[in-house]
């Protein structure tokens, strides 16, 4: 059983990885589209995989555990989801002349490159080599929302590009420091850098190094993450890409981000001289929240608007993990999963909105549910989802977040709610422009890929009105893993 | 001898600190490029002392790296993109000169203040090798801050991550997995940022950043 298990773990790395060698080779965009979606597929078989059999032990350089697994199934579901909208979406590039055939071979290929990184990241058991995993990861981001080489795209990809390198230079600063701190106790070489081995003997660092190593490492993955007042470059890059890659920044790498500070925070809980970590995640959580729900008033962009609404979700997820406690972790953890399944099916819709209207002013779209009966709901019952209004998901996560941090700092509370609120409304407001009233824009009829779109819903709406005992209890037990 | 490997190494790591408050104020690109080849030169001297001090062989090859592709291949490429490009005319900095060496010295002194203080326990060598890395890397990021042009945002970029190579060469017995990935994405980088730089020429006739500015999403 054993060799199995490590077999879908290197499954998970190898399938994206050599399917990117074949996708730069092969000409073609029907193909090439069908086949980053086949490996898209397989990779999520396989990570599937790895929750029957039995998980292979802990190496040197790769490790599965109830933590990562949560990440590695969201983020090769929403790969897959992603690579189907993909497929529908780039067409509509080639016809209108915005890609060439020779960026779609590079595209795709970069698209499973990035997989592979993520997908690394998450499965890592090691510092370094997460390190790098994000690094590439990131760099194979830029180019891909530098593809359409227009004005914006551009300064968005080379804003990206400075401020995710100076965030991604201070997580490398962090993790020597790390590694400073566990060489008196752990020896040297590559133990030092191995998860399983710093975390067992955390407790004999010296507290200093690891303070300090920790706040390097909050700011340099927290870039990635999007928190405030390091989110610069996200509305940009969100926007000026194409939009199959919105949807997997805001719906994975920004995960990936979070995940490597979850990571570093339980070796710092483990440590007894550690600083107490969550003060500083929930001041940087409740800034974003604010700042995104206050920003979110003044967008005319439409994907803008959703990724300035993702700033304000990733700071409600590092709020609720600052909190801590196995009720807030359960809270962060259910809403992670259902921003990144919400976020990335609002992407869907709006990507095809966009390219059937030919703009992202939203001042010149409008009437949606009129003119695009599927669209237009879809994108309502997403955004409904994305403001947190029951029956859906995120409703679940937020009520749950809210009640029990109100337990234990009310005067916290009314400021995440009054956040919630504010963001609320700009949402809904925006949504009625777009979605009801009188039609505006092109009327053309739109070649959708709708089930992505509605298995992300399905989904969301799935888990707010019942969430299956396994998955409570699978979720619990990560929680109470997270401290 | 003892002394005199400390020594060896605060001066290597001195000078790469002096280095760095070079390139804050030159205010033309070919100057600023020589005197980031320098900064190469020092740091691949600062790690070869290191490999030699610690007694760590896969240390000389990060010098090697270091000295071949940031002294010489870099530079020289870089060279030929501002040629190309013809941007060999000044280059402006935010805030003037004065403020920005002041805001150095200001960064040098809070790197040396955090790092020693949180580290008495290690070993002087690795504990002023730390010191000086952190305010490389304080000193980079300043220039980056204060550059307008592209170009000059790259080479404060690169000079942030010697810093962070002065960094790793001095935790002994550091995996050589992160030196290599260190070098490695600094050739990803470089790769990025030339083609980067090639895309921004096609597009307009300057790489000034403010240009780029323009044309920020919302104002369409």
């Amino acid at each position: 059983m054993n060799g199995l298990g490590f077999d879908a773990v290197a499954a998970v790395l190898l399938i994206p990885l050599a399917s990117a060698a074949l996708l730069v080779l092969l000409p073609g965009y029907r193909l090439t589209a069908r086949l980053n979606v086949l490996a898209s597929l397989l990779t999520l078989l396989a990570a599937l995989s790895l929750l029957v059999v039995e998980r292979p032990a802990a190496g040197p350089y790769l490790l599965v555990d109830d933590l990562n697994i949560v990440f590695i199934v969201l983020n090769t579901f929403v790969g897959f989801t992603t690579s189907a909208f993909s497929a529908s979406y780039i067409g509509h590039e080639l016809e209108t002349g915005r890609l060439t055939p020779t960026y779609l071979r590079f595209y795709h290929a970069m698209y499973q490159v990035m997989m592979f990184g993520m997908n690394l990241a998450l499965v890592a058991n090691n510092i370094g080599l997460m390190w790098v995993a994000v690094e590439l990861a990131t760099l194979t981001t830029v180019l891909m929302v530098g593809i359409y080489r227009t004005h914006e795209a551009l300064e968005a990809a080379w804003k990206y590009f400075i401020l995710g390198s100076v965030g991604i230079a201070l997580a490398l600063f962090g993790t020597i420091l790390v590694y400073m701190a566990a060489r008196p106790v752990v020896g040297e070489g590559m133990d030092a850098m191995v998860w399983t081995v710093l975390l067992e003997r955390a407790a004999g660092f010296d507290p200093a190094l690891v303070n300090v190593a920790f706040v390097f490492l909050l700011l340099g993955y927290g870039t990635k993450v999007g928190l405030a007042p390091l989110h610069a470059w996200l509305p940009d890059a969100h926007a000026e890409g194409p939009t199959p890659i919105s949807a997997v920044l805001s719906g994975l790498l920004l995960n990936v981000a979070l995940y490597a500070v979850l990571r570093f925070k339980l070796l710092l809980a483990a440590n007894p001289g550690g600083i107490a970590t969550g003060p500083l995640m929930v001041t940087m959580g409740l800034a974003s929240v604010l700042l995104a729900a206050v920003m979110l008033y003044r967008r005319r962009d439409i994907k803008r608007l959703f990724a300035y609404s993702s700033i304000e979700h990733m700071g409600i997820i590092v709020f609720a993990f600052g909190m801590g406690g196995p009720l807030a972790n359960f809270a962060g953890l259910l809403h992670m999963v259902m921003h990144s399944l919400t976020k990335s099916a609002i992407f869907f819709a709006v990507g095809h909105v966009a390219q059937v209207k030919g703009t992202q002013r939203m001042s010149e779209i409008g009437g949606l549910t009129e003119t695009h009966p599927w669209l237009g709901w879809s994108l309502v019952l997403g955004v409904v989802a994305i403001a947190g209004l029951p029956p859906m998901g995120i409703f679940m996560s937020e009520f749950l977040l809210v009640s029990s941090t109100f337990a234990r700092e009310p005067v916290l509370t009314v400021i995440l709610v009054a956040g919630l609120l504010l963001a609320f409304g700009a949402l809904l407001m925006r949504l009625n422009g777009l979605a009801f009233g009188e039609p505006k824009g092109a009327t053309a009829p739109v070649h959708a890929s709708y089930v992505p779109m509605f298995a992300h819903l399905a989904l969301v709406l799935a888990a707010g009105l019942f969430l299956p005992g396994p998955v409570v209890a699978w979720f619990q037990n990560v929680a109470a893993l997270l401290g | 001898m003892g002394d005199l490997t400390f020594d060896v190494a605060h001066m290597l790591a001195g000078g790469l600190v002096l280095l760095s408050f070079v390139m804050l104020y030159q205010d033309r690109l070919y100057a600023l490029l020589n005197v980031y080849a320098l900064h190469a030169v020092v740091l691949a001297a600062s790690v070869a002392w290191q490999a030699f001090a610690q007694d760590a062989p896969h240390l000389y090859v990060t010098a090697a790296i270091a000295l071949a592709f940031k002294a010489v291949v870099i530079p020289t490429s870089l060279h030929r993109i501002i040629r190309r490009l013809g941007i060999h005319r000044e280059i402006e900095t935010v805030g003037g000169v004065g403020p920005t060496m002041l805001a150095g010295m200001g960064l040098v002194a809070l790197s040396l203040a955090v790092m020693l203080r949180i580290t008495p326990e290690a070993e002087p060598l690795a504990r002023e090798d730390l010191a000086f890395a952190l305010s490389v890397v304080l000193l980079g990021l300043l220039m980056m801050v204060t550059r307008r042009n592209a170009v000059s945002q790259v080479v404060g970029f690169m000079s942030l991550e010697n810093g962070l190579v002065l960094a790793a060469a001095g935790a002994r017995g550091m995996p050589l997995v992160v030196e290599i990935s260190v070098a490695f994405s600094i050739l990803i980088a470089f790769i990025v940022i030339g083609i980067f730089l090639f895309r921004i020429r096609e597009r307009f006739d300057t790489v000034d950043l403010h240009a780029l500015d323009r044309f920020r999403g919302e104002r369409r």
